[in-house]
């Protein structure tokens, strides 16, 4: 299938999700998949630095906080509409993801990793203090309350932007994945000298996948602080986001875009089914758990296991 | 002057006080076939390193096609028509190994062939097929065993479309008959007018293959000229083949 006709199929999906959703009266359903859609979004962003191209980023939180505080900073700017917001976010989340890329200049492997971890360190001391924003006491968005095509309630809105920022993560990703430049990220993840004499300009290609990551990450945060009406710097840069973008696509196989979306789905329902059920304390634990089963009986996700059945089925 | 492929001047590679390669020169006109001999870590695959681009020289020049590339990275420099395997093979493992040969056949060959982009596959089956991996396209190539990897390596860089390849001990562990298919296969690469520099330890093949052999001794160039000159050169037999 063309990369065309997967966009406008993925694309056609997701409005028909959100004209469904019209239909469904439970409030729980919008939060629930506005919460899973996100993580989505999230794991699918990470996979492509991390599955595609081989860095692994531990700063995920870095990335959607930025998405959600420049939305903070534009609500306290000029209340500014939505899709700016949405635009704005993505763009400085993915000015930061070109910095992360230059880091790959000069660090590889496990001190990348911690790169990247600092990085989020960074950037929480640095909204904590910064007042501008709410500080470490956090910042009130009050959602509009004209709500825009009709929807019951602004909540819904939000999730229908998620449905759709899922569905361009989605595009973006296999676009990249099956095309020439996803053929050289893999070159660049399986040995960057070898992809280097092998005429790739690894550098140029590394900026362009840790750019679409951070961007992809930052959009999904964008809309978080309205989603909350509240937020605060140890929300928007809770640990969980970094753990759980590593972890879905490492349960769901790294190598495609199905990956991190089934590993997404799988993952970020469970730990809704346990948040109500049990507690959200369970959470990391869960993923924790999950990761060890995978890590030990599945090492190529979800996606991996399929595809070796499947080959030996044809044997 | 620009009937010079390859200008190879006064290159000198340090590691730490290690003086790697000291006041290199080599020259490689189009289509010629240069081997380049000498003892285990006398500066072969550091020579290789720095005309690539993976290391870079404390002194002297590398021009190709009458261009100073010296400066430019990896890819650019295999963007113009350099290509080399690697001594210790660097497949890209998560890949088939017709996958392997996309790659350059994207990145590289296509910068100065008119390769349609539905030629890949048939482009990249044809190289398989000379270099005796056809049957095995379509496997990993991490599962393959050293000696396969070592064609892979090879046809690979052949993959570049290159002006002049490197070869860099490709032929360590194949068989007689193997070594006499490879060595047809490099020859063949002349009528393309394409530019083979070949390191090896086989020596009937480096001495039936070259044109012109050079002769690298604890990182210096001892002695240049042709096969039979260097077979019967005293410093060469007492440094090299007498050791
Ligand atoms: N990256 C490196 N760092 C330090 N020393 C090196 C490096 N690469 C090669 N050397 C040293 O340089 C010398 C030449 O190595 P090499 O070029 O691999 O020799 P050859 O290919 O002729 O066997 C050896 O003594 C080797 O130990
Ligand atoms: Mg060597």
């Amino acid at each position: 299938m063309s990369n065309r006709t997967f966009t406008v199929m993925v694309f056609a999906i997701a409005i028909a999700i959100i004209m469904a959703s019209r239909f469904i009266p439970n409030e729980y359903f919008f939060q629930a998949a506005y919460t899973v859609l996100q993580f989505v979004v999230l794991a699918t962003a990470w996979n492509i630095l991390g599955g595609y191209t081989g860095y692994v980023n531990f700063g995920t939180a870095a990335f959607f906080a930025v998405g959600a505080y420049s939305t903070v900073f534009l609500y306290n700017a000029f209340q500014a509409p939505l899709v700016v917001m949405i635009l704005a976010g993505t763009l400085v989340a993915g000015l930061l993801g070109l910095g992360v890329g230059y880091l790959t200049l000069r660090l590889r492997g496990v001190y990348f990793a911690i790169a990247t971890l600092a990085l989020a360190v960074v950037l929480y001391t640095f909204v904590i203090n910064w007042d501008y924003v709410g500080g470490a006491r956090g910042a009130y968005l009050l959602q509009p309350r004209e709500v825009p095509f009709g929807f019951a309630r602004y909540t819904h809105l939000l999730y229908s932007a998620m449905v759709l920022m899922t569905a361009a993560a989605l595009a973006v990703a296999r676009a990249i994945e099956t095309s020439t430049l996803g053929r050289g990220l893999a070159a660049i993840r399986d040995d960057e000298l070898a992809a280097e004499s092998a005429g790739v300009p690894t550098l140029r290609l590394k900026l362009f996948s840790a750019t679409v990551s951070g961007a992809l990450m930052g959009m999904a945060g964008t809309t978080f602080p309205y989603y909350l009406s509240y937020i605060e710097p140890s929300s928007a840069f809770s640990l969980s986001y970094a753990v759980n973008s590593i972890a879905m696509p490492l349960i769901g196989g790294m190598m495609s875009w199905l990956g991190p979306l089934i590993g997404a789905i799988l993952l970020g329902s469970i730990q809704q089914l346990v948040q109500v059920t049990v507690s959200s304390a369970w959470n990391l634990l869960i993923v924790g758990v999950m990761l060890v089963l995978f890590v030990t009986l599945a090492p190529n996700g979800i996606m991996g296991w399929v595809d070796a059945w499947r080959k030996r089925k044809d044997r | 002057m620009s009937d010079l492929l390859l200008e190879v001047s006064g290159v000198t590679k340090r590691f730490g006080g290690f003086t790697a390669l000291e006041d290199v020169d080599l020259v490689v006109r189009p289509g010629e076939r240069i081997g380049l001999i000498g003892p285990n870590g006398s500066g072969k695959s550091t020579l290789v390193n720095c005309i690539c681009g993976a290391l870079h020289n404390e002194a002297g020049s590398i021009r190709f096609m009458g261009e100073d590339i010296g400066r430019q990275p990896t890819h650019r420099r295999i963007r113009l028509g350099l290509a080399r395997s690697f001594q210790i093979p660097k497949p890209f493992a998560s890949m088939s190994v017709l996958d392997n040969l996309r790659v350059p056949l994207l990145y590289a060959a296509r910068r100065h062939e008119k390769i349609a982009k539905s030629q890949i596959t048939d482009e990249a089956m044809h190289i398989l097929q000379q270099v005796g991996l056809g049957d095995k396209a379509q496997a990993m190539s991490r599962g393959l065993t050293q000696v396969d990897m070592r064609k892979l390596e090879l046809a690979r860089a052949m993959a570049a479309k290159p002006r002049l390849l490197i070869s860099d001990e490709a032929m360590a562990g194949l068989s007689p008959a193997e070594v006499d298919d490879i060595l047809a296969l490099l020859q063949g690469l002349k009528q393309q007018g394409v530019a083979v520099i070949m390191i090896e330890h086989v020596m009937r093949a480096v001495m039936k293959f070259s044109e012109r052999v050079a002769v690298l001794v604890a990182g210096r160039k001892i002695a240049e000229g042709d096969p039979q000159a260097i077979a019967g050169n005293p410093d060469v037999v007492k440094a090299y083949l007498g050791e």
